[in-house]
C-alpha cells in the first residue's frame, strides 16, 4: 500500500515521508453484544490524506474516533506517532494534544466567543501565552476566511462559517493529523463549498488527513486513497481514480452507484 | 396636514411620525388590556379586585396604622389599623436576638461586609474586581470573628445568636457551602468511579428522603450519642452542616439535570482538543451547566432560606421563634398578624432579590445560541 500511496503522492506533487503516522493492527470493537469494528488493518503515512466512504453504520466514523480514543477498542492495537492507545491517560492525553479532530454538529463552545473558542486548548493544554495564543488563533482565522467574526458567539455564526472555525480551533492545536467526521454532513449545499476549500487548502499544505465524507469531488481531489467500510470492515481501499473507475467488489460498485447516480 | 399628504420625488420621501393611534399609551392600553371581550371583561374583573383588596390594605397597613404606643391596648386606642408598635419595640430584638448589645456594631459590619464580599461574585463589570475577589475569599474569616468573637474581640456563644441576624448566617452560609459541595456531588454521581458514584448517589437519596426537621433533630439531640463523650460540638455549628449537607443534595439533583442538558458533543470537542477532566469541566461542561441551572439553584437557594425559619423547632431563636416570646408578653398579646407579616416582608425582600439577580445572571449568560 506504501507504494500505490507514495506513488500517488508524486502524482499530485505531495510529498508523503515514509514515516508512519498511524498503525492499526488487528482491531475489533464491540458496542455490546454488537461487533462494530472486525480486524481493521491500516497504515497511514505522515502526509497521506485518506477518504472513508461506506454506508451509515459501517463503522467508519467508529473507526476513526477510535484514533483519539473518543472510543475504546477491545481487541488489536492502535498507534499514534508510535506511541500505542491504551488505558494509559497521560498517552491519550499526549495524542489528543497531536491529532486534531472536526466533528459534524461542529461541538464548537456556545459559551465562549469564536477566539476563545480557537486559544481555549493552546492556553491550557499547550500552556501559550494568552498574547501567543491570540495571535496565532487570528492567524489560522485568517486562514479559514473569518477573521472577523472573531468576537462573535458561535450562535450568531452559519452553518459553514461555525465548521470553518472549528477547523481552525483544531489547527490552532498544530496537530500532526487531522481526523474530519463528516464534516460537511449538516450543512446546506453552499456552505459545503467554503468547508471544502478550506480542507482543500489544508491538504495542500502536507496534513496528514483522515477524512469521513461522502464527498466524492473532494477524494478525487485530494485523497491518496479512499477506503470503503461496509458492516465493520474495510471491503476495499486504492487510489481514488482506481477506486472510483475499476471498483473491484460488488458490495463497493453498489454503494458507488447509489451515491454517484443522483 | 398639508405636507404628511404632500408628493415627494422618489428617494426623498422623509421619515414621518406614525399616527398616534399605532403607538404609545393608547396604542399599549388597547393591545393589552381590551384587546378582545374575553380580556376586556379580565380587565375589569382585575381592577375591581384590585379596589377591593388595596384600599383597605393601605389602611390597615398605613393609613390607620400606630408606630407610638407602649402596649396593644393603647394601639387600640390611638388607631384601628396595625399596630407597628410592637415591631418598634422588640425591633433590635428580632435583628439580633439575645447578642449582647454593646457588640451589636460587629454583627451591622459583618452584615455590611457581606455585601462588599458579595459584589465582585455578583457583578463582573465592577473595577478592581481581582482585589473584591481576594477579599470575599477572606471573608468568612472575618465574619466568623466579628459574629464569634477571638483576636482579641469579646467572645460571644451561639447561643445568643437571635433574630434576622440568624436566619442570615444560617442562609448565607448554607448557600455558600451547599453550591460548591452540590456540584461535586453532581459530578461524583455521573463518575465512571463505581464507588463513588454509589457513595454520592446513597447520601442524595438519603438525604432527599429525610425531612430536613429530621435532620436537624439528629444535629441537636442524636449527634451526642455518636461522639465521643466529651467532645462539644457547637450546636450551631451542627445546623450550618445540616442545612449544608441537604441543600447540596438538591443542588446536586438541579446540577445533574444541567449536566445531561449539555450535548455530548461538548465532552467529545473538549477531549479531542486535549483537556482533561478538571479542565473540561470547569472550562466547558460546567459554566453551561450551571447556566441552564440558575433557576433551579436559585429556588433551592430560596427553599433552604425559608426553611431556615425550621431551626425553632430546636430552640434556636430565630425571628418565628422570637416572635413566639415576644406574643408571650402580656402588653403585645395577639399581635401575631403584625409580627408575622414584618418577618414575610423581611423573607420577600430577601428571596425577591436572588429572584431577580437570577434572572439578570440568565440575560446576562445569554450568548444568542439559541437562534
Amino acid at each position: 500500500m506504501a507504494d500505490v500511496a507514495a506513488a500517488n503522492g508524486q502524482k499530485q506533487g505531495m510529498r508523503i515521508s515514509e514515516e508512519v503516522a498511524i498503525q492499526i493492527v488487528g482491531m475489533h470493537k464491540w458496542y455490546g453484544e454488537f461487533h462494530v469494528l472486525k480486524d481493521i488493518n491500516l497504515t497511514v503515512q505522515r502526509g497521506e490524506r485518506i477518504v472513508i466512504c461506506g454506508p451509515s453504520g459501517s463503522g467508519k466514523s467508529t473507526m476513526i474516533r477510535c484514533i483519539n480514543r473518543l472510543e475504546e477498542h477491545q481487541r488489536g492495537k492502535i498507534l499514534v506517532d508510535n506511541i500505542e492507545l491504551t488505558g494509559n491517560l497521560k498517552n491519550i492525553e499526549h495524542i489528543r494534544r497531536e491529532v486534531g479532530m472536526v466533528f459534524q454538529h461542529f461541538n464548537l463552545f456556545p459559551h465562549l466567543t469564536v477566539l476563545e473558542n480557537c486559544t481555549l486548548a493552546p492556553i491550557w493544554v499547550r500552556k501559550t501565552p494568552k498574547a501567543e495564543a491570540v495571535e496565532a488563533a487570528m492567524v489560522y482565522l485568517e486562514r479559514v476566511k473569518i477573521p472577523e467574526q472573531a468576537q462573535k458567539f458561535p450562535g450568531q455564526l452559519s452553518g459553514g462559517q461555525q465548521q470553518r472555525v472549528a477547523i481552525a480551533r483544531s489547527l490552532c492545536m498544530n496537530p500532526r493529523i487531522m481526523l474530519f467526521d463528516e464534516p460537511t454532513s449538516a450543512l446546506d449545499p453552499e456552505m459545503i463549498a467554503e468547508v471544502l476549500d478550506v480542507m482543500v487548502g489544508l491538504a495542500e499544505s502536507g496534513m496528514t488527513m483522515l477524512c469521513v465524507t461522502h464527498e466524492m469531488g473532494f477524494a478525487r481531489k485530494v485523497a491518496n486513497r479512499v477506503i470503503f467500510m461496509d458492516g465493520g470492515e474495510i471491503i476495499e481501499q486504492n487510489e481514488p481514480e482506481e477506486f472510483f473507475n475499476n471498483p473491484q467488489s460488488d458490495r463497493t460498485k453498489l454503494f458507488l452507484s447509489q451515491i454517484l447516480h443522483h | 396636514m398639508a405636507d404628511e399628504t404632500a408628493k415627494f420625488a422618489p428617494g426623498t420621501h422623509p421619515d414621518l411620525k406614525p399616527p398616534v393611534a399605532s403607538t404609545g399609551a393608547i396604542k399599549w392600553v388597547r393591545e393589552n388590556l381590551f384587546s378582545s371581550p374575553t380580556n376586556t371583561i379580565l380587565t375589569l374583573v382585575s381592577l375591581y379586585l384590585v379596589y377591593l383588596i388595596f384600599p383597605p390594605l393601605y389602611g390597615w397597613m398605613i393609613h390607620d396604622a400606630v408606630l407610638n404606643a407602649a402596649s396593644r391596648n393603647e394601639c387600640q386606642e390611638l388607631g384601628s389599623g396595625a399596630c407597628w408598635a410592637v415591631v418598634r419595640v422588640r425591633f433590635s430584638q428580632l435583628m439580633y436576638g439575645f447578642y449582647p448589645e454593646e457588640l451589636r456594631w460587629r454583627v451591622d459590619l459583618a452584615f455590611v461586609l457581606l455585601f462588599v464580599a458579595l459584589i465582585p461574585v455578583l457583578f463582573d463589570k465592577v473595577p478592581h474586581r481581582g482585589y473584591g475577589m481576594i477579599f470575599t475569599v477572606f471573608y468568612p474569616v472575618i465574619a466568623y470573628f466579628l459574629l464569634w468573637g477571638g483576636m482579641g474581640l469579646e467572645p460571644v456563644e451561639s447561643s445568643k445568636f437571635g433574630g434576622f441576624m440568624l436566619t442570615v448566617t444560617i442562609g448565607v452560609t448554607g448557600i455558600a457551602l451547599s453550591l460548591p459541595i452540590g456540584i461535586l456531588l453532581a459530578l461524583g454521581r455521573q463518575s465512571n468511579l463505581l464507588v463513588l458514584k454509589a457513595i454520592c448517589i446513597c447520601f442524595i437519596e438519603f438525604i432527599r428522603g429525610v425531612p430536613l426537621i429530621t435532620l436537624l433533630f439528629v444535629a441537636s439531640t442524636l449527634l451526642n450519642y455518636f461522639l465521643p463523650p466529651g467532645t462539644y460540638f457547637d450546636l450551631l455549628l451542627r445546623v450550618f452542616i445540616m442545612v449544608t449537607l441537604f441543600a447540596a443534595a438538591y443542588i446536586a439533583e438541579v446540577v445533574r439535570g444541567g449536566l445531561q442538558a449539555i450535548p455530548k458533543g461538548q465532552t467529545e470537542a473538549a477531549q479531542a482538543l486535549g483537556l482533561n477532566y478538571w479542565r473540561m469541566m470547569g472550562l466547558i461542561i460546567l459554566p453551561q451547566a450551571l447556566k441552564i441551572s440558575i433557576p433551579g439553584i436559585v429556588n433551592t437557594f430560596i427553599g433552604l432560606y425559608k426553611d431556615t425559619t425550621l431551626v425553632v423547632i430546636i430552640g434556636l431563636l430565630d425571628p418565628i421563634g422570637l416572635s413566639q416570646a415576644i406574643l408571650a408578653d402580656s402588653k403585645w398579646q395577639g399581635l401575631s398578624t403584625e409580627i408575622y407579616v414584618f418577618i414575610a416582608i423581611f423573607f420577600f425582600i430577601s428571596c425577591f432579590s436572588m429572584s431577580r439577580y437570577s434572572i439578570y445572571l440568565e440575560k446576562k449568560l445569554h450568548t444568542g445560541h439559541e437562534r
